[in-house]
């Protein structure tokens, strides 16, 4: 573990954004999560280990409801997003999913132009007034997403002719561009050459200034190089929560300890 | 290890021989099973078109009328009524004199009657004569040159279907008559040439196979194609982006997708006998009309659309709807603006191969009448092109296989021939659009 270097540690406390309480999910009859509590705070990156098929991404999909599109996909227990219920009955989750942006494993930009990539989003939910307001976004978005340089004379390209890390960082550019409050990540890195990674790693380490970052990553290191916080999944249970520092110097879980020392995964 | 089981890589193994023995008598067996489709092909093809071309030629006459005053318009006041009452009888004296001042003009000998001279002629010719005349009554009293069909012996015989050794009791037609035909080519009076009105033309009676032609069954076939296309799409394209993005996956969602394919492959003459039943019958819609042939077609065609529409939606990754939900976009948004445009060109290239296999469809128009129909009179408007009876292509060419001239043979190939561009325009354009928009993503 000597390669591992810890970003600063911002000690001090910050707002809590997502507080999930006694959260359970089932697929069918086979339980994926069980009874998970956990605090995410505020502009702080928060990452999610573990070994795979442990239930990372199906927790970070119940931050944003993407698991409704699952039939058989079934969430109890309560997640609040400053203190409200995200499952309350009157909440419409695509309401939510603007507040809370996801970026997938795979980069999945539209089969449109670059332009038309980031400007989808403000589109659908009228952010802009005009053109002009919809062009600043679409700038605004793309810096964010530390690719406005390469792309600012290609914006009518398709965004499907990107090379696979300028195309993930076009999808981070694409859900920043709604405003959102939380970024979820699930495996951004995981299809991206180590160039591609360290490019994006280093924007989310800027992200954090602005936005709650949850990442999810099967890379300890990259873990510890971007996250503030950890949390250590196994079997669908939140094993350890904690500073990241602390989960990889100094794990209270045996589990914890042998999954970053490399015994279980 | 000893010398012997050392094996060099210039020798190949039994094994190896084996192996490639079986490939290549594989690659032998493929060749030979296109080998034998490409020659059905061809044997199709030239078939059809060597039977078939004929039809798009016609044999005409060319000679002068007198438009007799005394006969077409005896008070001489040019009164469209008066002029209306002269019945094609006649007009017929008008017609056998114009052969009979040919005949003259160029000398010709024969002892054939006056009628036999105008015999040479279509029985079409008298119809055309008098349309003309109430178009231009002020043309009365001039003589003018027209263009008239030939009948279709005379038709058959320059074609080499009809023989002098075989007219022997032939009422049609007699020795002496092809003799003046024979004549009248040399002097170019009578020639072959291009006959358009067999592709816009409208069918005719037994006795005139000479001017029938396809064209009103072809608005019918356009008729129930739209018909066809404005109800199969969009309850296709709807019903399947239900099913496939909205509807929940159970019990009931099953049976339905199940019974969707079984459609699929229901014999048309169903479909035909339900048309009768449904349509027809308890409905009330009249017999023989496009229309009610759209509707028959479109319940035949809609599992095809359903099927290939949401083989199109299935084809569409699942990371597209993630992202376009990712960014809030509602599940309507999302199917509406990444998916749908995404599935279009197979969606549209499945409507066009529906689309194709209705348009050949001769089955289930049997049942509902538009089989044996004989529609002489292209519609006049909209809504006279969906309900006043009338015939399709497949079931024109049907129509002419079965009759006994063996002029009308001809043109059930010619029929055929103009079917086939059709259905391979269709199927080509399909090919186009899938090759032009595969994979963009
Ligand atoms: N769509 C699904 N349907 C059924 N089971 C699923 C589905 N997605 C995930 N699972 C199950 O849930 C468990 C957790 O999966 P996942 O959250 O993808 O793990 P991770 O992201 O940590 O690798 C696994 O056992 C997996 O088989
Ligand atoms: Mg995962």
């Amino acid at each position: 573990m000597n390669d591992m270097q810890f970003t600063d540690r911002a000690v001090d406390q910050k707002e809590t954004k997502i507080a999930a309480q006694g959260v359970n999910v089932h697929y069918g009859d086979a339980h994926a999560i069980k009874d998970v509590n956990v605090e995410i705070e505020d502009k702080t990156v928060t990452a999610f280990i573990g070994p795979s098929g442990c239930g990372k991404s199906t927790f970070l999909r119940c931050l944003n409801r993407m698991n409704d599109t699952i039939d058989i996909c079934n969430v109890t227990g309560n997640i609040l997003l400053d203190n409200e219920d995200i499952y309350d009955k009157r909440v419409d989750p695509v309401q939510l999913r603007a507040k809370v942006g996801m970026v997938f494993q795979k980069p999945n930009p539209f089969p449109k132009t670059i332009y038309d990539n980031v400007a989808y989003g403000p589109r659908i939910h009228g952010l802009a007034k005009n053109k002009a307001d919809l062009d600043e976004i679409v700038e605004k978005a793309l810096r964010r997403g530390a690719i406005w340089d390469e792309v600012k004379d290609r914006l009518d390209k398709p965004g499907t002719g990107l090379s696979g890390g300028q195309q993930q960082r076009l999808c981070i550019a694409r859900a920043v561009a709604t405003e959102p409050e939380v970024l979820l990540m699930d495996e951004p890195c995981s299809a991206l050459d180590p160039i591609a990674t360290a490019q994006v790693e280093e924007l989310i380490d800027e992200l954090r200034t602005r936005y709650s970052v949850v990442i999810v990553t099967h890379s300890m290191q990259q873990a510890a190089r971007v996250s503030q916080k950890t949390a250590f999944f196994h079997l669908g249970t939140l094993v350890e929560f904690g500073h990241t520092g602390q989960i990889f110097t100094n794990p209270e879980d045996p589990r914890t300890e042998s999954y970053i020392t490399g015994r279980i995964g | 290890m000893s010398d012997t089981s050392k094996t060099s890589l210039l020798a190949l193994s039994p094994r190896t021989k084996q192996r490639n023995a079986a490939e290549k008598r594989f690659r032998a067996y493929g060749v030979a099973a296109i080998a034998i489709g490409l020659l059905m092909l061809t044997v199709l093809v030239t078939n059809i078109f060597s039977r078939g071309t004929g039809a798009f030629q016609q044999t005409f006459v060319t000679v002068n009328v007198e438009l007799l005053e005394s006969k077409l318009d005896k008070k001489g006041n040019r009164d469209l009524e008066d002029i209306k009452k002269v019945t094609t009888f006649g007009y017929n004296p008008l017609i056998r004199d114009s052969v009979v001042a040919k005949v003259e003009e160029l000398g010709i000998q024969t002892d054939l009657k006056a009628k036999d001279l105008g015999g040479i002629l279509s029985k079409g010719a008298v119809g055309q004569l008098r349309e003309f005349v109430i178009a231009n009554p002020d043309k009365i009293g001039e003589t003018i040159e027209f263009r008239f069909l030939a009948q279709s012996r005379v038709d058959g015989y320059l074609k080499g279907r009809v023989h002098r050794e075989s007219i022997g009791n032939d009422k049609s037609i007699s020795a002496e008559q092809l003799d003046l035909v024979d004549q009248l080519v040399d002097a170019g009076v009578i020639v072959k040439s291009f006959n358009m009105d067999f592709i816009t033309g409208a069918d005719a009676s037994d006795q005139r196979p000479e001017a029938a032609g396809i064209g009103v069954a072809m608005l019918g076939s356009l008729s129930m194609m739209f018909v066809v296309l404005g109800l199969a799409l969009p309850i296709g394209v709807a019903a399947s982006i239900y099913l496939e993005e909205f509807a929940p996956k159970n019990r009931l969602t099953d049976i339905i997708e199940v019974n969707i394919s079984n459609l699929a492959a229901v014999p048309s003459i169903v479909f035909g006998i339900l048309g009768l039943a449904v349509f027809i019958n308890y409905m009330h819609l009249p017999t023989s009309a496009p229309l009610v042939g759209g509707l028959v077609l479109t319940l035949m065609t809609l599992p095809t659309i359903i099927i290939s529409t949401r083989a199109a939606l299935k084809a569409v990754p699942p990371s597209i709807r993630d992202a376009a939900l990712g960014v809030g976009a509602s599940k309507m948004q999302a199917v509406f603006h990444h998916v749908l445009p995404l599935a279009a060109p197979g969606i549209l290239t499945g409507t066009i191969i529906g689309l194709a296999q209705a348009l050949g469809e001769t089955a289930p128009l049997l049942l509902i009448g538009m089989v044996g129909f004989i529609a002489s009179n292209a519609p006049e408007t909209l809504a006279d092109g969906l309900l006043a009876p009338n015939s399709a292509m497949p079931a024109q060419i049907y129509e002419w296989a079965k009759r006994a001239d063996p002029a009308f043979y001809e043109r059930a190939w010619g029929g055929i021939i103009i079917l086939l561009v059709f259905l391979v325009t269709m199927n080509t354009l399909a090919v186009i659009l899938r090759r032009r928009f595969e994979r963009r993503w």
